[in-house]
């Protein structure tokens, strides 16, 4: 059998070929250049191997910054998962009150993140934020630029309020996709509110979930504006998360090197994680174990 | 086990109903026994699944009330009046496994796990779900996850009714014969009060003892298969049970008796008196195909019409001839004669009815 070759349909992926080389592979290749050679200037480069890979695992600052980094995902995964379906499973589901729900909830996903940062730094002080002045007034010596705890307690606060309508809207679709018959079945069988939610809703919602989690692992993993706007990652280095220990190497102190290598390391420790993450729960909820 | 009545009991989706159109159940009074298989039937929209929601609690009327053996329930959640329902498409509990699913309506009220272990072990059996009592419930096929619904229905033995919602709509025919039989079963076993909602006559017919014809949110008649076919309330009846349909003919009232629309014919009898009752509505007559007799040659009390077609359908003829303006059919036993050219129409007092606006009046 003769087949006719004829590739010239190839050129139709060439389009998407370039710009995926331009806005994805080639900076990353970039960066793996980085990380194996000591650069000193334009023309005086030296290939230095794994080296800096080796160095950037032995920093303690980097330990710090991680632990502190962990900490800070696993304290808002924590707080937002739960506390976006409650909010959801009280959202109304009629009448004009949805609208408007769904509105004001959406408010903090369309800020921009440098915005949110700012309110949130004059919300928080004490001589004319409504917050911190508030707290002031109630006796608490609140500071938040002085304090590591009021600092971190502020960055958490902040974050819970910029990204819970996220998870909250992701529930509430969740919710709404679920068939009465399954709230009546459950009626005439006469389960409580809690076998409601627990054999019901919890179930149905285990897709969005799973969604809301992976959003909100990879994007507080790599919070890097609101931080900085707020905090700038003090006091001290309290509240430097490892995208700010990252952008202080790599813009702050021209570590190039260094700064490349901890990139990638970076890079395949939240699609490692994401990944274990998906399978976890996808594993949970067919529930092969 | 209950009996179950409705007191001038209506329901409107409105909230201000201001027109009986507005009304999805228009006003309605029943007694329906204690123990008695019940079908609702009639076509998509006429209020069956509105009454059945009433029924069990799913839904408040609003207005009329609800009674369980003389007890006023119009009130209570359908947990409180205890009654069972299986609805259109399965619902099952997707983390649970099926002998959980059966468990849980047993484990919500508290019941002893010896006797909830019995319970479900008996409908394992019955609806032939032992080999995957351990599996999880979400990966099963259709026909498995409604027996699961079914059997979630069928697990108390104390619930004053058992309702079902078309409940076999996403099942294979040969299944729905055979779980047909099982609740039949399962019935006359346990002597539940039993509603079954459907469109399907066969269904209704075979499932129950007694019929609810629903047509436009109102209860057009409720009787015995039997009653159904031989003496339809409602032309909506007639033409609704039976294959085909009852034969109904525009009438008017003359002097010695009831002239058919069209023709010159004119039928005395019994009808007459009822007919001048109702001179002012609209008349019509109405006969079953079974009913009608054909004759190849004229008779006396015979009308002469003209033959349009024949169908040989096997075990039955049906014989399709023209009355004037009206086709009217009949369906004859295979081995009686057809006449090949003209026919002659036997109206027999005793099966033909008249129909006053649509209701049966004689």
């Amino acid at each position: 059998m003769n087949k006719t070759e004829n590739n010239k349909a190839w050129f139709l992926v060439l389009p998407v070929v370039i710009l995926v080389a331009f806005s994805a592979v080639i900076p990353l290749m970039t960066v793996v250049n980085y990380s194996v050679q000591d650069i000193f200037g334009p023309g005086q480069r030296f290939f230095v191997g794994d080296e800096w890979f080796r160095e950037t695992l032995r920093d303690p600052r980097l330990h710090e910054a991680f632990l502190r980094q962990l900490l800070f995902t696993g304290t808002i995964l924590a707080i937002q998962i739960p506390l976006g379906i409650a909010i959801a499973l009280t959202l109304p589901t009629k009448g004009w009150g949805v609208s408007a729900c769904l509105v004001l909830l959406a408010l903090p996903l369309l800020m921009p993140w440098n915005v949110v940062g700012t309110i949130w730094l004059i919300f928080a002080r004490t001589d004319i934020g409504l917050a911190g002045w508030s707290l002031a007034q109630l006796g608490i010596d609140f500071n938040f630029t002085g304090d590591p705890l009021h600092a971190w307690i502020t960055v958490v606060v902040m974050d819970v309020w910029h990204w819970t309508p996220l998870v909250v809207l992701l529930c509430y679709s969740g919710l709404r996709a679920i068939p009465d018959a399954f709230y009546q079945a459950a009626q005439v069988d006469g389960a409580g509110a809690w076998a409601v939610f627990r054999y019901i809703q919890l179930p149905k919602l285990t897709g969005v979930l799973t969604i809301a989690v992976l959003l909100r692992f990879m994007d507080s993993f790599m919070i890097y504006t609101e931080p900085f706007v707020l905090t700038g990652g003090g006091p001290g280095n309290s509240t430097t998360f490892l995208s700010q220990f990252l952008a202080t190497a790599a813009v702050g102190r021209f570590d190039i090197g260094p700064a490349a290598a901890f990139s990638i390391i970076y890079f395949l420790f939240i699609l490692l994680f994401s990944w274990l993450f998906y399978t976890a729960i996808t594993r949970i909820s067919t529930g092969t174990r | 086990m209950a009996e179950i009545e409705f007191r001038k009991l209506a329901h409107s989706y409105a909230e201000r109903p201001l027109s009986p159109v507005d009304y999805a159940l228009k006003e309605m009074d029943f007694a329906w026994q204690d123990g008695g298989a019940y079908a609702l039937l009639g076509p998509s929209g006429c209020g069956k699944t509105t009454l059945l929601n009433i029924i069990s609690g799913l839904l408040r009327p609003s207005q009329g009330r609800v009674l369980y053996d003389g007890r006023d329930i119009t009130a209570l959640s359908p947990a409180k009046r205890n009654i069972a329902q299986v609805f259109q498409f399965p619902v099952i509990y997707d983390t649970m496994t099926v002998a959980q699913n059966l468990a849980f309506p047993l484990r919500n009220r508290r019941v002893p796990r010896a006797e909830t272990q019995r319970r479900v072990g008996e409908l394992l059996d019955m609806l032939e779900l032992q080999p995957v009592a351990d599996r999880r419930a979400a990966g099963l096929t259709a026909d498995q996850k409604q027996k699961i619904s079914m059997g979630r229905g069928l697990v108390r033995d104390d619930v004053a009714a058992i309702l079902f919602d078309e409940p076999l709509t996403v099942i294979d025919p040969h299944l729905k014969w055979q779980l047909r039989r099982k609740l039949k079963e399962v019935h006359e076993r346990f002597g539940h009060t039993l509603v079954y909602v459907t469109h399907d006559q066969n269904e209704a017919l075979t499932f129950a003892d007694k019929v609810v014809v629903m047509f436009d949110g109102e209860v057009v008649q409720l009787g015995t298969p039997q009653e159904l076919f031989e003496a339809p309330a409602h032309r909506y009846v007639g033409y609704f049970i039976g294959s085909p349909g009852m034969n109904f003919l525009g009438a008017h009232l003359v002097s010695d008796g009831i002239g058919i629309d069209g023709t010159e014919i004119v039928l005395g009898g019994h009808w007459a008196a009822a007919a001048r009752q109702h001179a002012r509505s609209r008349l019509a007559i109405g006969i079953r195909p079974e009913f009608m007799g054909v004759s190849a040659t004229p008779r006396d009390d015979a009308v002469p019409a003209k033959l349009v077609s024949v169908q040989d359908l096997g075990n039955f003829k049906l014989v399709r001839a023209r009355l004037g303006p009206h086709e009217v059919t009949a369906k004859l036993p295979e081995d009686q004669p057809v006449p090949t050219d003209g026919a002659h129409l036997v109206f027999q007092p005793e099966w033909t009815k008249l129909y006053a606006d649509d209701r049966l009046v004689a």
